[in-house]
């Protein structure tokens, strides 16, 4: 947590990122920012996927549409925020000539997204009409 | 006369390419909350949140195109800025916490 909160502030201090280590081959920089932007994509896609579950689903009970559109939104802020988190390790791991950080959030997220799929598919075969 | 040195892989185009690609998700996104914010009855909550979202999407628009414009002026582009990375970040939170308040 407290790793964390370091990184938290680095994402407003572009100086002290710049402090550490040494500048690496800017392609690798680049490639890195490209993974972000993937990952903010995918985070703008659970955004809109929520609200589509809002605005395509208008014949589900309430709770049911509400719950599903709440958690494609949430799986989209979780997802931008985890973008930022893991370009900066990943920038500072470069500039300090470390391994990359591994992290379980695809998986976690790929898991997350298989049971709200399900759970649409349940929904909506169950629960139309409600 | 010569060329300045232009790299074989185009990375510089491709980011810009990818920042276009992202531009176009919160596109994507800023309509979908216009649609839901104005659907039935227009009320001062739904103009406002529909608002919000355009003021948001403007602010994302910006970010990608300062850093497009940064990419293609520099032969050896700098690294993304984490300002900048926050910024769109931010951006994409905001929109996510505007569409929790349309939906609920």
């Amino acid at each position: 947590m407290i790793e964390f909160a370091r990184n938290v502030r680095l994402w407003f201090a572009p100086e002290e990122v710049r402090q550490e280590g040494t500048t690496p081959d800017y392609r690798f920089s680049l490639a890195n920012e490209r993974t972000f932007l993937a990952w903010l994509r995918t985070a703008l896609a659970l955004i809109g996927g929520g609200f589509a579950v809002d605005q395509f689903l208008p014949d589900l009970r309430w709770g049911w549409r509400v719950g599903l559109a709440l958690a494609l939104l949430a799986a989209g802020v979780l997802c931008s925020l985890r973008a930022v988190n893991h370009w900066m390790r990943c920038e500072r791991a470069m500039r300090r000539g470390e391994d990359l950080p591994v992290s379980r959030f695809p998986a976690l997220l790929s898991v997350v997204v298989a049971v709200v799929a399900v759970a649409m598919v349940v929904v909506v075969l169950v629960g139309w009409e409600g | 006369m010569t060329e300045p040195a232009r790299d074989p892989g185009l990375q510089p185009e491709r980011t810009r390419l990818a920042w276009r690609r992202t531009t176009l998700s919160a596109t994507v996104a800023a309509i979908l909350a216009a649609k839901t914010a104005l659907h039935g009855s227009t009320s001062a909550a739904g103009v406002l949140g529909c608002a919000a979202c355009c003021a948001l999407w403007l602010g994302f628009l910006l970010v990608a195109n300062r850093r497009i414009r940064a990419l293609a002026a520099a032969d050896r582009p700098t690294a993304l800025a984490p300002r900048q990375a926050t910024g769109a970040v931010l951006c994409t939170i905001a929109i996510a916490l505007c569409a929790a308040a349309l939906v609920v």
